[in-house]
Parts: structure tokens; C-alpha cells; sequence
């Protein structure tokens, strides 16, 4: 990666550079493709079998060559000698044209949002996309609060959500308490769980607390696989009922004393009627977790939180406790995660371990770390590159983590601040260029 | 008794695995201070290396035991580290000098890529192998219970000890392990005295990755099985050990080792099998907070 920067090295002719790096990507991948694509271990029955894909190997190897010969064409282009990393990239020129029409866009989105399941083009199937959407910009959001304004690295943020689905699953099927009643319980709860882990292990260093909630979100997942009694093991609960409309069920017949939303209303039956309601509901839910995050970081918490992002012997210094800070951000965010857990198992009415594995919490992290770590429009931006364009590209399914993966390495290695990432404080005392004049509220 | 001793062989067994795993974490930590979150995928590269490798050898039809061990351990070695290289030079060079948190989700980022990589190639089905050393010797007998150190468990654990006093030469006493250990102190102040920094962190991601193969084929040996989500808890359980022992401490990831590997062992045969995981994670927070440096590492002075 660094030949071409290294002075003695670029005085070698361009040509000679490109053949010579292109022979050596070849060396390498060609080691690195002989034991897994050119040679594959099949299974025959009981035993294993080798079968050869040499043809594959060589295209794997060509493509990557080509790759490599068009990226050192692409470095040595004329116009990139005199300045290379000078002036403002794509994401930088969006995100800027973004902060300045925010207040607009957000409110074009939001209109669109309501209006989105009355449009003539929505069925079922938009709607319920719509609502895997608006879940995973709910938890990004959340996650947000905790790795984006306060800077602490959480891999287990599916552990919250576990607890949120499973305390409205519990509590719902065991005592029959109603879903609203569950709602506030299950953000409790994760919130509770956030300060008995946060508690403890906040006072670490960034990297190993992103280790121990790793461990603590397998932690919650080997817990309710294996404590049968008490959470159904991997067989998970069922029939969690589901929510009701004020009191008035989502069904064709109503029992003695119920009204159905639909005589509520006056109207004829459809089952489009509870996907309508559901998205509506994570509509609200997403909705007040952005306009929480939007105000707590104009708060002296919400500042703090981003101060202690920038710099923690700092803020020490400045009479900031930083363990309080730092749980107040992992406790709130885990509480909504835990709201988006209830609202999960109220939606799938049913819920088992298999949602919880590390790979979420890993898409939720890469959610936030790809739209810019404390942006929340990069936030949407990214739910729909990562979440809703591999549901357009069905077929390519398989290849869907591989390239999540490899794109989560590009996006650092180009940008490490994430596409949309800008880390300037919400509020500044004296924006630059303006001195003297009024707070600027960057969002 | 017997049971004990038992428990006693097989929790070595496991930990020589882990121990060597965590030396990877270890080194990687020591030279660049980021955790190197796709090492549990190295050594899961490695088991795979090793069953193409075998899988190559008896199609060959070589079914001499020690020479079948001997390229097994030296192709897995040489192909994963090539693996190993090649991360740090795609992933983790780029990102020398960005904040902390990049790096490491650069490392997640390939791990997850390499995990599906080996899905996409070799397949999701759990691959399974004759065992290549059977037999054992009967230690002792007492209350009906026998304990049996198979020759495999011998040879995990000679193996070990063999490639821990060689490495343990490497670093103290050849230049490269002199140039890594001043690279570990300051990298600027080494790369002012003429070590060549870039070359030396890439060398310790290649000595990382090749014990993780060693350990990769090791277990590929032991369980028989491999799949290609193995490298996920064993990376974890490694770390864990490396942490344990004091992250940056060579011996501390041995000793870590070698303890994670007991502790699984005899909480799986004393307590239930199914925490054994919630038994290693537990650890690894207990030793974080109430012993951040573990066993044997220096405290960490912040420095502004």
C-alpha cells in the first residue's frame, strides 16, 4: 500500500511499479486462493473428498490483479500528484449540504414516512420492508448514543434487545399484561441491564470494553438458550400476543367485551390494517428516539457525552465524572434497544435466541460506524445500503456478510470517520469564522 | 481421584490450543495496541488449510504418521501466515495513527469477511476427519475409573513446548525479536535507530498467524471436526486468556492459556457443559475489573 508514497521507490518508472506490484498481488493471492478457492474439501457420504476449481481460482486471481493494476493507474493519475488529500470529498460535500438543509430534509422525510403506507404503489410487502427499516434505524439510533456521542465501543448492543423482546415475550405470555403496559417495562429492564454491565466495566479502556459486552452479549444469548425453564431454550416462545389499538384488537371477530379496530372505525375488515399499525408504531418509537438524542445532546449530559468522546483526562480535569457519563449513555441506549426489542417480539409474535447472535449486533455497529459515528441522518442513509438494498438483491444472499464484512474494512480504510462522519460538537461557543455571534447547532 | 487427573490432562490439552492463539493476541497487542479481532479467523484458517492439506496427502496415498504431522504443520503454517500478512497489509496498515475504534472495527470487519469467506469456498457443513493418531497409554486405574493420555495428547502438548522454547529464543536472543521488542517500547524512537517498523509489525502479524495455524491444525486433530465458525469463540476464549495473563506478556499467554483451558475443562465435567462459554466470558470480565493488567503485565500509565 505504501510503495508508491516511498520517495526511492516512486523514482522507479510507473510502468515498471505497476508490472511489478501486479506480479506480487498475484504471488500473494495465488497463495491465498490454492487451500480454499482452488481446492475444496467435499463432504462424500461420510467422508471428504478434494475437488479442484482451478478455472475459479485463476478468474479470483485475474480479477484481483486487474483490480490492483487499476488502483495504482487510478493513484498515478497526473492530477493526483500535486495534492492528494486535498479537497472535499463526496461524503464531506453531502454531509455538509446536509447540515445546512437538515430541518428540511428531516421533514420531507418524516411527511413521506406517514404517507408512505396510503401510497397507490404500498402493499404488504413495502410496509412490512418499511418496518425492518425503521427497527434497525430505531437500534442504530440507539447505538448511537452509546458509540457515536460518547465513544464507547459496545459489540453486545443485541444483548439489550434480547432483554426488551424477552421481557415483553415473557411478562405478556406468563401474566397477560398488555403491550403498552410491557413497553415502558422492557426499555426498564434493558436500561437496568445496561447499569449492571455498565457499572462495573466502564471504567476500562475502549477496546477492552468493547470486548467484555461482546462477551456479555454471548453471555445473554447462551442464558437463554440454555435456561429451558425459564425462556423455552432454543425452541423460543410463540403466539406473544399482539398489540391492540387503545383497547381494540386487530382481528376479523372479537371476543365478548372487545371491539375490533375496524368497527372502532366503521370500516371493513383487513388484515393490512395491524402491518399499517405496527409500522405507524415504529414510526413513533424511531421518532422519539431521534428527537431524545437531538435535544440530550444539547443538555449539559448530552455534551459531556461528546466531550468525553473527544478527550477523557480532559474532561477529568474539568470535574466531569466520567464513569456517571458514560453509564447515563450505555443505560439509555440499552434502553431503547430494549424498546425496539419489545416491539420486535410484539411484531414476529415470537422470539428465540437465533435473533440475538453477535452478527446483529455487528450489523447495528456497522450501521452506525458506516452513516459516520453521531450522524443520525448517515444512520438512515446506512440501514438502507446495508439493510434494504440485500433485500433487494435476493439472489445474492450468500455473498450478503462476505461483502458486509469486506465493506465495513473499505469504509474504515477509506474513511474512518464513516461516510457522513464529522465530529464537531453540537453546540459551539464560537463557531469558526464567526466569532461573538449566537451558538450554531450543528446536527 | 482419577476423574481429576483426567480432567487435569485434557484441560492442558485445550489450554497448549489456546495458549498458542493467545500469543498472537498478545504480540499483536504488545507491537500496535489494537485487538486483533480477526485472529480467531486466522486459526480457523489454519484448520481448513490443514484438512486440504491432508485431504491432499492421502489422495497422494502417504500414510506414514509423522511425515503425513509434518507437512500438515508446515503447509498450514506457511499459508496462514501468508493470511496473516496479507490482513495487516489490507486492513490494519492503512489505519496506523486513526483513533483506535477504526482499527478495531476494521478488524471486525474482516473477520466477519473471512468467516464467509471460508463459508462461500469450503462450505457451511461441519467437515469431518478420520483421526490421523489413535491410541494412547493407561496412566492409572482406580475406583473404575482409567486414565488414558492418548498419543495425541502427548503430541499437542510436546508440540507446544517445543514451538514456545523456540519462540521464546526468537524474541529474546535473534534481531528480529529485538527489533519487535524495541518496536513495542517506541515505534518512533526504533524507527529513528534504523528498525524498519513496517516490515517487523507485518513479521509479528506473521509469527501470530502461524502459531494460530499450529493451533488450528492442532484442533483439527483433537475434535476431528472443523467448521467455519470455530474461529469466533476460540478467538474470544484466546483473547480471554491473553487478557488473563497480562495482554502484551508472552508467558502470561502461555499461563492464560493453559488456565482458560482447566477451568473449561473441569467446569464441564464438575458443573453443567452448556455454561462452559458463560464460565471463560465471566472470567474475562472478573479479571478486568478487579486486575485489568492480569497475572503477569505491567501497569498501563496513560500518558497525555
Amino acid at each position: 500500500m505504501s510503495e508508491s508514497t516511498n520517495p526511492i521507490r516512486a523514482a522507479r518508472s510507473p510502468l515498471k511499479t505497476i508490472v511489478i506490484d501486479a506480479c506480487l498481488t498475484a504471488f500473494v493471492v495465488l497463495i491465498l486462493a490454492i487451500p480454499f478457492i482452488g481446492l475444496k474439501s467435499d463432504s462424500v457420504g461420510t467422508s471428504l473428498q478434494l475437488v479442484t476449481r482451478w478455472p475459479l481460482m485463476f478468474a479470483v486471481i485475474g480479477a484481483m490483479v486487474a483490480g490492483r493494476v487499476l488502483l495504482n493507474l487510478w493513484r498515478m493519475r497526473p492530477s493526483a500528484a500535486p495534492s492528494a488529500k486535498g479537497g472535499k470529498g463526496v461524503g464531506a460535500t453531502l454531509s455538509a449540504w446536509g447540515g445546512s438543509h437538515i430541518k428540511m430534509i428531516g421533514v420531507v422525510a418524516f411527511v413521506a414516512a406517514v404517507a408512505l403506507p396510503f401510497m397507490p404503489f404500498s402493499n404488504r410487502y413495502v410496509v412490512d420492508i418499511a418496518t425492518t427499516f425503521l427497527i434497525y434505524v430505531m437500534l442504530g439510533w440507539g447505538l448511537n448514543i452509546v458509540v457515536g456521542l460518547a465513544g464507547l465501543l459496545d459489540l453486545g448492543y443485541v444483548a439489550f434487545y434480547a432483554v426488551g423482546a424477552y421481557t415483553y415475550a415473557l411478562i405478556a405470555t406468563q401474566l397477560g399484561w398488555s403491550f403498552w403496559l410491557c413497553l415502558p417495562l422492557a426499555g426498564l429492564f434493558a436500561a437496568m441491564f445496561g447499569i449492571m454491565l455498565g457499572f462495573p466495566v466502564l471504567r476500562l479502556r475502549g477496546d477492552y470494553l468493547a470486548i467484555v459486552t461482546l462477551g456479555f452479549g454471548e453471555i445473554i444469548r447462551i442464558v437463554l438458550t440454555n435456561w429451558v425453564d425459564f425462556t423455552k431454550g432454543p425452541d423460543g416462545i410463540s403466539g406473544i400476543p399482539r398489540p391492540s389499538f387503545f383497547g381494540a384488537v386487530f382481528s376479523r371477530s372479537a371476543p365478548e367485551g372487545v371491539t375490533t379496530f375496524a368497527d372502532l372505525f366503521g370500516i371493513a375488515y383487513s388484515s393490512q390494517h395491524r402491518v399499517i399499525f405496527l409500522y405507524f408504531l415504529i414510526l413513533a418509537l424511531a421518532g422519539v428516539t431521534n428527537l431524545f438524542t437531538l435535544r440530550m445532546r444539547r443538555l449539559p449530559t448530552g455534551r459531556a457525552w461528546e466531550a468525553l468522546r473527544e478527550d477523557e483526562i480532559a474532561c477529568r480535569s474539568l470535574g466531569i465524572n466520567p464513569t456517571n457519563v458514560k453509564l447515563s449513555a450505555f443505560a439509555l441506549g440499552a434502553m431503547f434497544a430494549g424498546f425496539a426489542g419489545a416491539f420486535f417480539s410484539t411484531r414476529q409474535g415470537f422470539v428465540s435466541p437465533e435473533s440475538f447472535t453477535f452478527i446483529e449486533s455487528a450489523i447495528i455497529l456497522a450501521i452506525v460506524v458506516l452513516g459516520g459515528m453521531g450522524s443520525q441522518t448517515g444512520v438512515v442513509l446506512a440501514v438502507f445500503a446495508l439493510v434494504i438494498l440485500p433485500e433487494w438483491f435476493r439472489e445474492f444472499e450468500q455473498y450478503r456478510m462476505f461483502l458486509f464484512g469486506a465493506a465495513m474494512v473499505l469504509i474504515m480504510v477509506l474513511k474512518p470517520t464513516g461516510v457522513m462522519g464529522h465530529r464537531e460538537p453540537t453546540i459551539r461557543l464560537h463557531p469558526p469564522g464567526k466569532p461573538g455571534e449566537q451558538p450554531e447547532v450543528v446536527q | 481421584m482419577a476423574y481429576f487427573i483426567q480432567q487435569l490432562i485434557n484441560g492442558l490439552t485445550l489450554g497448549a490450543i489456546y495458549g498458542l492463539i493467545a500469543i498472537g493476541y498478545t504480540m499483536v497487542y504488545g507491537i500496535i495496541g489494537m485487538i486483533n479481532f480477526a485472529h480467531g479467523e486466522i486459526y480457523m484458517i489454519g484448520a481448513f488449510v490443514s484438512v486440504v492439506t491432508y485431504l491432499i496427502l492421502s489422495a497422494l496415498g502417504l500414510g506414514y504418521v509423522p511425515l503425513v504431522l509434518l507437512v500438515m504443520l508446515m503447509t498450514s503454517m506457511l499459508f496462514t501466515s501468508v493470511y496473516g500478512w496479507s490482513i495487516e497489509r489490507v486492513a490494519y496498515r492503512p489505519l496506523r495513527g486513526a483513533p483506535k475504534l477504526a482499527a478495531l472495527i476494521s478488524a471486525i470487519g474482516m473477520s466477519i469477511a473471512l468467516q464467509n469467506y471460508v463459508q462461500l469456498t469450503q462450505g457451511a457443513r461441519v467437515k469431518a476427519l478420520a483421526p490421523v493418531i489413535s491410541g494412547g497409554i493407561t496412566l492409572m486405574e482406580s475406583d473404575g475409573f482409567t486414565v488414558h493420555l492418548s498419543y495425541l495428547q502427548m503430541f499437542i502438548c510436546v508440540l507446544t513446548v517445543v514451538l514456545m522454547v523456540g519462540f521464546s529464543f526468537l524474541i529474546d536472543k535473534t534481531s528480529l525479536g529485538r527489533q519487535q521488542r524495541a518496536c513495542e517500547q517506541d515505534r518512533t524512537m526504533a524507527s529513528l535507530v534504523g528498525v524498519n517498523v513496517d516490515r517487523t509489525i507485518s513479521m509479528t502479524f506473521v509469527m501470530g498467524a502461524a502459531l494460530a495455524a499450529v493451533a488450528g491444525m492442532m484442533v483439527t486433530l483433537y475434535y476431528g471436526v472443523v467448521d467455519f465458525y470455530i474461529g469466533f469463540v476460540a478467538g474470544m476464549k484466546a483473547f480471554t486468556a491473553a487478557v488473563l495473563g497480562g495482554i502484551g506478556s508472552l508467558p502470561g499467554a502461555m499461563l492464560g492459556g493453559v488456565l482458560i483451558g482447566l477451568i473449561e475443562a473441569f467446569w464441564s465435567a464438575y458443573f453443567t457443559i452448556e455454561y462452559k462459554d458463560v464460565a471463560a466470558f465471566s472470567i474475562l470480565v472478573l479479571v478486568l475489573i478487579f486486575r485489568p493488567t492480569g497475572l503477569l503485565g505491567k501497569p498501563e500509565i496513560e500518558k497525555v
